[in-house]
């Protein structure tokens, strides 16, 4: 279980507490995070499910594999710090997590 | 005194979910009830023929909200609940219990269904389509190694379980009408890929095959006969435009809707796999039965209700996962003259095919070629012309094809 804080797009801090054994995007859209889309599911196909991490946590998820990364680069709104939320699974190591979802997903 | 806002949505799948989101957010003031005949809260379909057909999913993971959240926002579910009727001179939908619920403005999100075949004598052998979470779960408890499995119909959905199947060590057969697998969602050059991928995998494939019927143990084509323990019925789906057409409302293989998504009855609507809609991309009516269309109609129809303007028009887009391979397409491939190959489809796993008319780039198939359909529904987006030779050209990257 981790505690993750999602700043969504309109500046609102949400504090959520999400079990392992589903991917943070599963997490956020079960919580209502507002701005996390996630149109394909899951299945790394959409890149609607971006965030961007907060700098000190960058180093420390667990890191993009071939096809995140791809997806990632041309997904709009993309940043150095931007994440697919459902390419990582929730872990105990994840606690205190701090992200931001961006204005749109399109 | 005037008439309190209330709007009805008849199904409750994906298109549905998206809708009731999106009326909240674009601040629809008036009461919302979501009527869907299934058991579950709205769910995601796309996983039933991939990791719930695997087990790697559970179907309670496939919800795509969970019920607090229709309660945060105010939504009213009646679920395992089936309108039977919609009376459009009272305003009011007739649920199968006889109770009625009246609206100011009406959503059918009905769906569409698997199509059956008029098979004779089923018999012993144990027919299925995969459509819901109670079809997966009937065609699961059947698994078991060296089962004959035979699937009717070599589209997406039979091609995904075919791919699951083998690889739980059933002996299985797609048997396919027309000449090629897919052939209504992919170009030829990708049939004969995935051909090739599922007789690689241990699929037995057999082109050009009638099924005139299914008797005990067996499978009766002309000309030949396949075992099968079970038979999977995948020849595509038809739209849930019934109770649209009995009420008087326009259809035509699903149900007419303008740009809008409005029907030919201006307070009702209808959104998804049941809508027939003109498309700007290919300039003729078309139904397409994908998330991102159920997705996109339920945010087109939300900002015509709420009075919105209507969101940027995206470029349709698709997946479809058989094995270690993603296949992804995007736009609408109708009516292209030319083809390129960028990749080799005869070796490997790894190739994309763009399509495009009059020299403009109308649609990709990708096949795990990631950058190549995430570059291409930006080039679609802007109907870009691109130089067919730098397209099939892998010296040049992806991102350099912009330019
Ligand atoms: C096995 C499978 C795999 C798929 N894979 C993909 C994929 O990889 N990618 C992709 O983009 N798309 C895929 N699709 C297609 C995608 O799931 C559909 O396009 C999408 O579900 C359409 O959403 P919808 O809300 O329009 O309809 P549906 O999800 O079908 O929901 C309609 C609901 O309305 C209910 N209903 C109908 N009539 C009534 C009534 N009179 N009263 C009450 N309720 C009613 C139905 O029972 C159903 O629950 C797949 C579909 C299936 C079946
Ligand atoms: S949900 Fe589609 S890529 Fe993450």
């Amino acid at each position: 279980m981790a505690t993750i804080t999602f700043e969504e797009p309109d500046g609102t801090l949400r504090k959520v507490d999400l079990a392992g054994g589903q991917s943070i995007m599963e997490g956020a859209v079960r919580a209502s995070v507002a701005g996390i889309d996630a149109d394909c599911g899951g299945a790394c196909s959409c890149a609607t499910c971006m965030v961007y991490v907060a700098d000190e946590w960058c180093d420390r998820l667990p890191p993009k594999d071939a096809a995140e990364t791809q997806m990632l680069e041309f997904c709009p709104h993309v940043q150095e710090n931007s994440r697919l939320t459902c390419q990582i699974p929730v872990t105990d190591a994840l606690d205190g997590l701090r992200v931001k979802v961006p204005p749109s997903q399109h | 005194m005037p008439v309190a806002n209330s709007l009805v949505v008849v199904g409750a799948g994906q298109a549905a979910a998206q809708l009731v989101a999106s009326l909240s957010q674009d601040g629809y003031a008036g009461e919302v009830t979501l009527i869907g005949d299934e058991p579950h809260l709205p769910y995601q379909r796309p996983p039933l023929s991939k990791k719930v057909l695997t087990g790697e999913l559970t179907p309670d993971r496939l919800s795509v909200k969970p019920a607090a959240f229709y309660d945060k926002i105010g939504t009213r579910l009646r679920l395992d609940a089936r309108v039977e009727r919609i009376d459009r001179a009272t305003k009011e939908v007739t649920l199968s219990d006889g109770s009625r619920i009246g609206f100011t403005t009406l959503v059918l999100a009905t769906g569409s269904r698997a199509r059956t075949l008029p098979l004779q004598g089923t018999g012993r052998t144990a027919t299925f389509v995969l459509r819901s979470i109670a079809d997966v779960a009937a065609l699961r408890a059947q698994f078991a190694p060296g089962k004959a499995l035979v699937v009717i119909g070599g589209g997406y959905i039979g091609l995904e379980l075919a791919a699951v199947a083998v690889k739980q060590e059933l002996e299985v057969t797609v048997l396919e009408q027309a000449p090629r697998v897919m052939a209504r969602g992919v170009g030829p050059v990708v049939s004969r890929f995935y051909e090739r991928l599922h007789h690689e995998e241990g699929v037995r494939l057999c082109m050009g095959s009638v099924v005139h019927g299914v008797e005990d143990g067996c499978v009766v084509c002309a000309g030949s006969e396949h075992r099968a323990d079970l038979v999977l019925i995948g020849a595509g789906a038809v739209p849930n435009a019934e109770l649209a057409r009995e009420s008087g409302l326009a259809t035509e293989n699903g149900i007419v809707v303008d740009a809008e998504c409005r029907t030919s009855d201006p307070v009702i609507y209808a959104i998804g796999d049941c809508a027939t809609q003109h498309h700007p991309l290919v300039g003729r009516r078309l139904r397409l039965e994908s998330v991102h269309n159920a997705l996109e109609q339920a945010r087109i129809a939300s900002a015509s209700i709420c009075g919105k303007p209507a969101p940027a028009a995206q470029v349709p887009w698709f997946w479809s996962d058989q094995y270690d391979v993603k296949l992804q397409m995007a736009g609408l491939s109708d009516g292209y003259d030319q083809a390129v190959v960028r990749g080799d489809p005869d070796r490997g796993r790894s190739f994309a095919v763009f399509y495009l008319r009059d020299g403009v780039l109308i649609a990709v198939d990708a096949v795990n070629r990631l950058p190549e359909f995430m570059m291409s529904k930006q080039l679609i987006a802007g109907r870009a012309r691109i130089d067919p030779a730098r397209l099939g050209d892998e010296s040049i990257a992806v991102k350099d094809l912009k330019g």
